[in-house]
């Protein structure tokens, strides 16, 4: 019983931790629309200034707390610097497109901290006045832990006053619903945005600060912290200050037992109540569908042309390209270029429901981790031939695709998206923990191609092969009736209905395909490795997926396909001259983001309108 | 028989009873106008209709069948075509495409993955835009139409599946004088040729009373008249809520 | 008070409006008149700061305005009223009233919140209502409502009236004239002559983002072959 009280308090402190960040990235998101994937970043930040500050001011309680105050402050500015020089130039972007700007400062950031902090953990000094311990039913509970746990509601309080009963708070939520209205009503939204900027990044440099007494510090904590705080805000529901304490403080708890009630399965505990929480509740617990606005979070593309002559003599000479290159390259180089058509298809899969469908997803590695899972299990359990493997994997995925597709009929948004992350963490943890079936850690190994397809260059045919019969298929659907029901839904569900269309029927039916495509990627790139591991269906790929899209350009149905080789192919440049290829792809990143807000070939298509002389309209 | 028949139709939001126990019919080959000052429940009503808003109580009849509760996309497949108060069409594609993809919806040919959109239906979908007067701008985006514009491209679809019951909420609102009066009587003639019923809302009086065979006033959700224009033009409760002292239809 | 001096705007290289020249003077109702697509709301957009202005003056008091941002234009006394009337769905009535409401002007007349429902009752009954779940033309009046608490000196209105049932749009005119009495300067853009007519004391015939016509409401009235060619009535 004892136990069971200090636990909960336990789960109490780190709810307001959790909560903290949360509120941070709800505010952001909800006021920007970015998804800000920096900020677990700006925690992490926090935690190492305020360690810096705190070993360098007095060790009185004013050196300790200036130094949390001091770190949460600067993380602030860091946050506005962030929304000033990068955001600010890309706003009008297509959304989701400044995802990646962030993705690009959380590499920068990882290998700043490396060079500065260095990669050993640190351990913080402990809150002087607040070393001790208080009793609690007869066990010894830290008073800085009270201290945590009176927080949390406290900073609730001020956030919710703040935004319901001043006026500011209201100019916020204005702005963030209608732009360029509030700004014709005299509302200075440029200013607006990067006070909430500081804002959120102070409570999650407050956050991270905060853990200094409790934690090691070290260069893991934001990336673990910002897909917890996004499962928090999304739990809560978007937007709801509120909602966002609660499922922090849910999952926090969960935390907390979970450990004891289900040991096996608390890498994906959260992942499971979020995924219960969605599908009951498609709003989070305390959201509130928006009032006409529409929740997808992809703006409407514009409009398909035929492709241009020149877009043609590309495509025939990268044709011509494609055939030649076992002649003209390396062994290593070519090895590249085949994980290049392979993971070609894994974007343009994900790009056909997140461009067309408006659907983003954050989990797409599901798929291509089932697939290759399957078409490993056949070849190495069943002892089946190659063939038996590459069509079993995108059954075995389409088939995921399409129950997942069920489950999520009547989500949108960033909530799908978080579902979708949701999925892939369960298989994730499948993967990883059903260790005879899978292997676990330890993956499968030996799942190589028969003598047929075995040498670099024949492996290399057939990749290209089923990569680009499939890209080019689903290129075609986009311009069939299929690709047009599709973007009907996306455009104007409601009026998609009122033409006949069943918006989540057709929405499952792309799912399915997607995750078929990924499916065969996935067994393409498993007989191509020789072997299949859980990383295969991990977040990072995931997110790999997702910047493959966004930096090709989501309008655009060749964009996935640059997207793809400019990303892997400058991934695997980096990797082999520097060590800090982080630091560098984060610098490259941002740059073709502001080189290129819609995406690269965006870019191209406007050049070619450009030349043409063709109209060129934009949708606003 | 009547296209549309409609029996006690009720609908709260929270606290508001938008609609409160309406019934009415509407003839084939007829024009009905529902007019009634803003927030009186017309938009309400059409969503009921069409299966965007679950009813509180009420039938509703297509055609002697019973189609309440039904989904918004069935009841487009019996024949019930829709433009809205607040237009929305596909800004990712250009104006045929958006009446290409209602056709092939109608074909029931939207699942298939190989032919290309480009080419099916064309000429029929210029030829409702023609209708329209919308021809000459088929191949701009959706998205970039000026408002009066898009309500056009709105109507087109709307008529794209040959309709039964043409439900028109503010259709022509955003136009000037002269093409409200062309569009409504494009569909009036429509609703003679094809016997199609049509039941439309809106505020410009010279267009109502122009073309509307029979008016029903709603009021706070209650129906105060239905009858011809001469008797809801003199009927003085109609005067009072909804037209004022005429001043400015009169002024037109 | 505004003047807008050869002024050309392109949506992307759309060229909408092709050298526009227009003039408003204090106290003064002028409406902008035109078919669909003509470019009336982009007219009154390129002034609000909403749409690029590529050539061309836009002056208000005296200073060209042209190129600077759409709330500086709204704090130096400009409002804005759209024709897709953009409530902020997810704010209440009242909570729309505060993001339009800027301090009083000296030479504007001046606008409370109760002033403002006792001209348009319908909102009084409904202030914790969010914009989302109002009809659409309780939505138009929230719209003209939340411009007006800023207390402009000058309004832009597009297309104010669409959508208002008879007896309200009669109330409208009678709101403009009053508000013209109080010294407030109107521009509107207007499909509807007959309020036009009502309120405004110029007119301007706009046509494929030129000027076709420009003169007094009663010249324009008197004008029937001009009425016919351009406006089609
Ligand atoms: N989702 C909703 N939630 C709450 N109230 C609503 C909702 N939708 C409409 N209402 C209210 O119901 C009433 C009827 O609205 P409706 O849109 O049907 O009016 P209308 O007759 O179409 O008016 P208008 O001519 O202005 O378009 C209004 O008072 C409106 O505020
Ligand atoms: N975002 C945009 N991109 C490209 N073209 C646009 C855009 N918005 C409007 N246009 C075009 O500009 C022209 C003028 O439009 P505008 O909205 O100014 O007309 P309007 O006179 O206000 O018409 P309405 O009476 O229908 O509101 C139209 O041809 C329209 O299609
Ligand atoms: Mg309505
Ligand atoms: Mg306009």
């Amino acid at each position: 019983m004892e136990f069971v009280a200090v636990q909960f308090l336990n789960g109490l402190a780190s709810a307001s931790s959790l909560f903290l960040v949360a509120s941070g990235l709800s505010i952001i998101f909800g006021v920007t629309r970015i998804v800000n994937f920096a900020h677990g970043s700006f925690y992490m930040l926090g935690a190492y200034m305020a360690w810096t500050l705190a070993t360098r001011l007095s060790a009185g309680p004013l050196g300790f707390w200036g130094a949390i105050i001091g770190a949460a402050l600067a993380v602030g500015v860091l946050g506005a610097a962030l929304e000033v020089t990068i955001l600010r130039r890309i706003y009008r972007a297509p959304e989701m497109f400044q995802l990646l700007a962030t993705f690009g400062v959380v590499l920068v950031v990882e290998d700043l901290a490396l060079l500065i902090w260095g990669p050993a953990d640190l351990l913080g000094p402990r809150a002087p006045g607040l070393r001790g311990a208080v009793d609690i039913f007869g066990q010894r509970f830290p008073e800085y832990e009270l201290l945590l746990i009176a927080i949390g509601p406290l900073v609730l309080v001020l956030l919710w006053l703040l935004f319901y009963r001043t006026r500011w708070g209201t100019l916020v939520r204005a702005a963030t619903e209608d732009r360029e209205m509030a700004a014709a009503l005299g509302v200075d939204q440029r200013r607006l945005f990067t006070a909430v900027f500081f804002l959120g990044s102070v409570l999650a440099g407050l956050g991270g600060a905060l853990q200094l007494p409790r934690e090691t510090i070290n260069l893991n904590m934001g990336f673990a912290t910002v897909v917890e705080a996004f499962v928090v805000v999304v739990v809560g529901g978007l937007g709801s200050v509120p909602g966002a304490y609660l499922a922090a403080f849910l999952i926090a708890e969960l935390h907390a037992f979970g450990i004891l009630v289900f040991p096996k399965i608390t890498l994906v505990l959260i992942f499971l109540v979020m995924a219960v929480v969605l599908i009951v509740r498609p709003h989070g617990l305390l959201g509130r569908p928006f009032v006409g606005l529409p929740a997808s979070v992809v703006s409407p593309a514009a409009v398909l042309r035929p492709s241009s002559p020149a877009a043609r003599w590309v495509g025939a000479i990268g044709f011509v390209a494609l055939l030649a290159a076992p002649f003209a390259l390396g062994d290593y180089a070519l090895t590249v270029a085949t994980e290049i058509a392979i993971l070609v298809l894994f974007a343009a899969s994900l790009h056909f429901i997140m461009g067309p469908g408006g659907m983003v997803s954050f989990g797409h590695a599901a798929y291509f981790g089932l697939g290759a899972y399957a078409a490993a299990l056949v070849a190495s359990r069943l002892a089946a031939p190659m063939v038996a493997g590459l069509f079993v994997a995108p059954v075995v995925a389409g088939l995921a695709g399409a129950a997942f597709g069920w489950f999520s009929g009547r989500l949108s948004g960033v909530y799908l998206a978080m579902l979708t992350l949701a999925f892939a963490q369960i298989c994730w943890s499948v993967a990883f923990q059903w260790a005879e079936l899978t292997g676990g850690d330890n993956g499968i190994l030996g799942v190589w191609p028969p003598a047929w397809a075995a040498p670099a260059a024949a492996y290399y045919y057939l990749a290209v092969a089923l990569s680009l019969s499939a890209v080019l298929l689903l290129r075609r659907a986009i311009r069939a009736p299929f690709g047009y029901a599709l973007r009907a839904g996306r455009d104007a569900p409601l009026r998609a209905e009122a033409i006949g269309i069943d918006v989540a029927a057709t929405r499952r039916i792309a799912f399915a395909v997607a995750a078929g495509s990924a499916g065969l990627a996935g067994g393409l790139f498993a007989f191509f490795k020789g072997s299949v591991f859980p990383t295969y269906l991990s977040i990072p790929r995931s997110v790999d997926g997702l910047l493959m899209v966004l930096l090709g350009g989501v309008n655009s149905v060749s964009g996935p396909v640059i997207g793809a080789i400019v990303y892997t192919g400058l991934g695997e440049q980096l990797v082999r001259f520097t060590d800090y290829w982080r630091l560098a792809m984060g610098v490259a990143i941002i740059a073709l983001v502001l080189a290129f807000p819609e995406g690269i070939a965006g870019f191209a298509a406007r050049l070619a309108d450009r030349r043409r002389g063709a109209p060129a309209e934009d949708a606003r | 028989m009547s296209v549309l028949a409609v029996r006690d139709l009720a609908k709260s939001f929270g606290g508001v009873q938008a609609l409160a126990g309406v019934s009415f019919e509407v003839a084939a080959g007829k024009m009905q106008a529902m007019i009634g000052p803003n927030g009186a429940g017309k938009t309400t009503c059409f969503n009921l209709l069409d299966g965007q808003l679950r009813l509180d109580a009420g039938r509703v009849y297509l055609a002697g069948t019973d189609i309440t509760g039904l989904p918004t996309r069935r009841i487009w497949r019996l024949g019930v075509g829709r433009t809205f108060q607040i237009a929305g069409v596909f800004a990712s594609m250009t104006v045929a495409e958006n009446v290409q993809t209602v056709l092939l919806s109608h074909r029931r040919r939207l699942a298939a993955f190989w032919p290309r959109v480009a080419d099916l239906y064309r000429d029929e979908a210029l030829d409702l835009l023609a209708q329209v007067g919308m021809a000459e701008q088929a191949e701009r985006s959706c998205g970039v139409l000026a408002y009066g514009d898009v309500k056009r491209v709105e109507l087109a679809m709307a008529l794209a599946h040959s309709p039964r019951l043409l439900l028109m909420d503010e259709p022509t609102a955003g136009m000037a004088p002269g093409e409200r009066m062309a569009l409504m009587s494009l569909v009036a003639g429509l609703a003679r040729a094809r016997e199609m019923a049509v039941l439309f809302t809106e505020h410009d009086m010279d267009a109502v009373f122009a073309h509307a065979d029979r008016i029903l006033v709603l009021d706070r959700g209650r129906l105060i008249a239905d009858g011809s224009p001469a008797e809801v033009r003199t009927d003085a409760r109609v005067r009072a809520v909804y037209l004022g002292s005429d001043a400015v239809a009169e002024a037109g | 008070m505004l003047r807008l001096e050869a002024v050309h705007a392109y949506y992307g290289r759309a060229h909408i409006l092709a050298g526009i020249d227009l003039a408003v003077e204090r106290g003064e109702a002028v409406v902008l008149l035109g078919r669909n697509g003509a470019g009336k709301t982009t007219t009154l957009k390129a002034a609000m700061g909403l749409v690029p202005v590529a050539t061309g003056r836009v002056v208000f008091l005296g200073a060209d305005i042209a190129g600077r941002a759409a709330h500086e234009i709204a704090r130096i006394g400009i409002g804005y009223v759209p024709e897709d009337r953009r409530i902020f769905a997810g704010l209440t009535v009242m909570e729309n009233l505060a993001v339009g409401r800027q301090p009083p002007r000296r030479d504007a007349p001046t606008w409370t919140v109760e002033r403002l429902f006792g001209l348009f009752p319908n909102l009084a009954a409904m202030r914790d209502r969010p914009g989302g779940r109002m009809s659409g033309g309780e939505q138009q009046m929230l719209s003209i409502a939340r411009t007006l608490m800023g207390n402009p000196r000058l309004v832009l209105l597009d297309e104010p009236v669409e959508g208002l049932a008879p007896a309200i749009v009669e109330e409208m005119a009678r709101t403009v004239l009053a508000l013209k009495r109080e010294g407030l300067t109107v521009l509107l853009s207007e499909q509807n002559l007959a309020f036009a007519r009502l309120v405004a004391d110029r007119a301007y015939v706009i046509e494929k983002g030129q000027l076709r016509f420009s003169g007094t409401m009663a010249a324009l009235m008197a004008d029937a072959a001009a009425r016919t060619r351009y406006l089609s009535i």
